[in-house]
């Protein structure tokens, strides 16, 4: 039960919705809509409007329905809003749903040949004659059916005052330039606003896109694309991967930056990336890769996650740095590929038979896609272990409005290595030897240093093989004391405390965008909240004073089990109590609403 | 101290130094005279430890890395993974020798995919299994090169043929493909030193002997089996590039009853085919594949240079990747500059 009536609705008095709705343009995936809506995007971002565009896909190269939600906030929040105000109604299969679910006082623009007899008398219908319009532009048959979502895009942009010429130069940006496409692209555009312009005259224009400056100097990326770039800045030099939504654009885009920034004036490459058969064999790749030094990872999704097991916890047993991206999609099994969830938490950390532990980093944003991109190399060589990085489909492969990237502020840190020279100086070394107390020995490289014999198996501090019991013991001890040093050196957990707060809240990954708007929410509707979010397992001494701190701690996921939660009942056990679940998972990103509307039930209990 | 001075290498060691840890297998086991003639090998050669890595997966076999070069780096990966870590490991240092042992269990079964397509990007190494047809850590189940109607005492009978992984390595296109005996020596080793001047992957089968598991005289993967009906395809000596005075191309003269024949390898070394009285032409692919296949129907146990070609360019080759081994690029080969990213982000603006 919600008491407090929570809206996000502001309308100005003249009834109209300025820069704070949401346009879904609804197709069928595989008709090329992609263009279409990111050049929508770009044009309210070029506006200077905040801007945030999700895919809804499906699995399937063709004939599935698809959703693109655009949302413009000029409060600039980027999180998914469950409602739309704007339909491009262009799948004939879905549209009575998707009519049905648009807002009051909405627009619905939408084939006129499909002959819709209009069902709601509290919207507002706007039929496009696409069929004819695509006709006239003389677009070749195979373009015919991309070319027609131009329609939308030029019908909306009249609605709602986009900027024309905004809409020319986004096109250009995509389509690379080339006139020709672009001419035959924006003749549609044109051609749809103008008849718009001319048979809609007395449309009730309720929403309205209006030029503001809340995007200078930002940039448009997707979460993948920032993390490949990321790994480049991090010096990755050895990729191995094995195609699977949501992760195959990650390794795409590194396919592609490697083009521009890795190549030699030789024409020789500082990074490789093998397709692999496997997930199994990419992992192993790396693995090989960065035992010999290399600074290695791959990209996957859950499925490859649980493939790439038992190597995990070779690496982390042997101590070979690596780093695994997980961008992650729903399960169990293989769940809905081409849908977001952070369901991969307590899999990724504890990942592999045996008593092992990994560190993860938890990107929320685009600046930490880049930055953990190449922290996490630092980090795995500091820490001589995997590196697991979980971001999702979510952020993986939307576009998000976010500041430049900041150029790593530090030397790569290649960690304790130790050379032929430097041995004369040590005298004595064992590999897996804790000489500085941080539970981290000196790692040497093939053909750069001593040799010592890498296992899986029971070894000493000289990694020789052992069985005894005490060796065992003495190594898992040490091993205890390095996973304490990760906790010190992750990327730390980022505290909002408010004074008068009543309860916290914990959030991480992508589930940070909903909740810094349902906090605004929740404020509105009288609760005060304090924020922390976590960027990193294993958790730190912050995290635990954060949750000593309120009798409430509500711990936000995009999961079914609330995995976060229950790490921190296990981790924190004298402050299990406090800590509530608020854990969801359908596929779609959460929303404030949502949030908001969970968190004031719990509380009123 | 003996009077009789040491025997040096080109390097001016003494064969010890090539040495590992002392072997924890059986006495007896095949696996031991193939340790023993790796060393040989390496020593002979004059390798520099330093520049040679040992990779292994998982099984009797799989620990043998332990036994021999004792300088040099050594990674035991996990069972029948050790092609990906191969694969990921040379491409990162292609300046350093790889050899990589496996067993037929940790080959042909639980990793013949990772094997194959191993061979299928001719990832450069000397690739050895230690066959012996039979599972030993776990005592003695079947492997997938155990003999069809084999009988173990425990297990039954083995009711399935038996996967030959020179004819899988064939097929997958690898071009150096041989098969030895453990308890044939010479030949192992001339064939060992052969395999390391080859570019790219190099297959050696070598079947060696299980004494706890396999050894029974009707095993074709025992001791009395192996020297009672070891074939010999080729009399086989190894010549190193110092000692071949006469640089030659690949290509092969052609093979003639009786003669003997030089391969030249791709670092300038030969191996001298001498021919006994089989007549196989080991740059002959089909024939490479018939001989397999017929020594399978006929139950012979044939050794030596079963299938050579030129080499394929190996995956780094392929990949055009730097000069500079991978893992010692320094950070600003790896790390592009401020301006580049200043130039993307614009680009993203």
């Amino acid at each position: 039960m919600c008491a407090v009536e929570l809206t996000t609705d502001k309308r100005t008095e003249a009834g109209v919705l300025v820069n704070d709705f949401a346009i879904v343009a609804a197709t069928v995936n595989g008709s090329g809509s992609q263009t279409a809506n990111n050049t929508l995007v770009r044009a309210l971002f070029k506006m200077g409007i905040p801007v945030n565009g999700k895919n809804l896909f499906p699995s399937n190269i063709y004939g599935l329905p698809t959703w693109y939600t655009i949302r413009l906030s000029k409060d600039g929040y980027i999180a998914r809003r469950p409602d739309y105000h704007v339909l491009a109604a262009m799948n004939p299969k879905t549209q009575a749903e998707d009519i049905e679910k648009l807002a009051s006082g909405g627009l619905c623009i939408y084939p006129e040949e499909w002959k819709l007899k209009p069902t709601r008398s509290d919207i507002t219908y706007v039929p496009m004659p696409v069929r004819e319009m695509v006709k006239e532009s003389g677009a070749p048959p195979a373009l015919k059916e991309y070319v027609a979502n131009m329609v939308y895009v030029g019908a909306v942009a009249e609605l709602l005052g986009i900027d024309l010429v905004e809409i020319k130069n986004a096109l250009s940006y995509f389509l690379k330039g080339k006139a020709k496409a672009v001419d035959l692209n924006y003749f549609l555009v044109e051609k749809a606003a103008m008849h718009v312009r001319e048979h809609f005259t007395d449309l009730p224009r309720n929403f309205r896109a209006e030029r503001m400056d809340a995007t200078r100097g930002k940039v448009l990326i997707e979460g993948n694309s920032a993390a490949a770039l990321g790994a480049i800045f991090g010096g990755v030099s050895v990729a191995a991967w094995y195609p699977i939504t949501p992760s195959t654009s990650m390794i795409d885009a590194l396919m592609d930056y490697a083009k521009e920034l890795r190549v030699e004036p030789d024409g020789k490459k500082t990074l490789v990336v093998v397709q692999a058969e496997d997930e199994l064999a990419a992992a192993g790749i790396i693995i090989g890769a960065g035992w010999m030094g290399a600074r290695a990872l791959t990209a996957t999704s859950g499925p490859g996650i649980s493939l790439m097991a038992e190597f995990s916890g070779l690496a982390y047993f042997a101590e070979v740095p690596c780093v695994i991206w997980d961008i992650q999609r729903m399960g169990p099994s293989t769940g809905l590929p081409t849908r977001t969830s952070q369901g991969d938490v307590l899999k990724a950390y504890y990942l592999s038979h045996g008593d092992t532990r990994h560190v993860v980093l938890l990107p929320a944003n685009m600046k930490e896609c880049f930055e953990f991109g190449w922290r996490a190399h630092d980090l795995a060589d500091r820490l001589q272990t995997p590196i697991f990085v979980l971001s999702d489909l979510d952020l993986g492969m939307n576009l998000w409005m976010t500041d430049p990237f900041d150029y790593p502020d530090q030397p790569m840190d290649r960690g304790k290595v130790i050379t032929y020279e430097d041995l004369e100086k040590f005298g004595t070394w064992g590999r897996y030897k804790d000489v500085d107390g941080d539970g981290i020995g000196y790692r040497s490289l093939p053909g750069q240093g001593p040799a010592y014999f890498a296992r899986g198996t029971g070894h000493t501090e000289y990694a020789t093989y052992s069985e005894r019991p005490d060796d065992w013991q003495k190594n898992l001890d040490r091993l205890a004391r390095k996973f304490e040093t990760a906790r010190r050196i992750v990327p730390k957990p980022i505290s909002q405390l408010e004074a008068h707060a009543t309860c916290g809240i914990i959030a991480y990954g992508s589930t940070d965008a909903p909740v810094a708007e349902a906090r605004d929410l929740l404020k509105a509707a009288g609760l005060i909240t304090s924020y922390h979010r976590l960027r990193a397992l294993p958790l730190g001494e912050a995290t635990h004073e954060f949750v000593g701190l309120y009798e409430r701690i509500y711990v936000v996921e995009n999961n079914y089990l609330g995995q976060m939660a229950q790490l921190l009942k296990m981790e924190y056990p004298d402050l299990a109590d406090r800590i509530i679940s608020i854990s969801h998972c359908d596929g779609l990103p959460l929303t404030a609403r949502w949030i908001a509307d969970s968190i004031l039930e719990k509380e009123q209990k | 101290m003996t009077a009789r001075t040491a025997k040096t290498n080109a390097l001016g060691l003494e064969k010890t130094a090539y040495k590992g840890a002392e072997s924890t297998l059986c006495n007896g086991c095949g696996h031991d005279s193939i340790s023993a003639k790796i060393i040989d090998a390496c020593w002979e050669l004059g390798l520099d430890q330093r520049y040679i890595f040992k990779l292994s997966g998982i099984g009797c076999s799989s620990k043998t890395p332990a036994y021999f070069l004792g300088l040099s780096h050594s990674f035991n990966t996990v069972h029948g993974r050790m092609p990906s870590v191969a694969t990921g490991a040379t491409l990162a240092n292609r300046k350093l020798i790889c050899i990589g042992v496996s067993g037929d269990g940790d080959t042909g079964s639980i990793g013949l995919g990772q094997f194959k397509h191993l061979l299928r990007r001719n990832v450069p190494m000397v690739y050895i299994v230690e066959n012996n047809g039979v599972y030993g850590l776990t005592k003695g189940q079947f492997s997938a090169t155990a003999d069809e109607n084999q009988r173990q005492k425990y297990y039954g009978v083995n009711h399935f043929p038996p996967i030959d992984l020179c004819l899988e390595a064939i097929v997958a296109d690898c071009t150096f493909v041989a098969r030895s005996f453990s308890g044939d020596p010479q030949q192992c080793r001339e064939l060992i030193k052969a395999a390391l001047s080859h570019k790219g992957t190099a297959l050696l089968d070598i079947i060696s002997p299980c004494v706890t598991f396999n050894d029974t005289p009707e095993s074709t993967k025992s001791y009395a089996y192996g020297k009672a009906h070891n074939i010999e395809l080729q009399e086989i000596e190894y010549i190193p590039p110092g000692l071949v005075i006469q640089r030659q191309e690949i290509t092969i003269p052609e093979y003639a009853e009786g003669e003997t024949i030089a391969v030249t390898l791709h670092d300038g070394s030969q191996i001298l085919l001498k021919k006994t009285d089989q007549s196989h032409d080991p740059r002959d692919k089909q024939a490479a594949i018939r001989l397999l296949e017929q020594a399978k129907a006929e139950q012979k146990f044939i050794t030596g240079l079963i299938y050579i070609a030129e080499p394929r360019p190996t995956l780094g080759e392929l990949e055009r990747i730097a000069d500079t081994p991978l893992a010692e690029l320094p950070e600003e080969r790896l790390r592009p500059s401020r301006e580049a990213l200043a130039k993307i982000m614009a680009s993203l603006a």
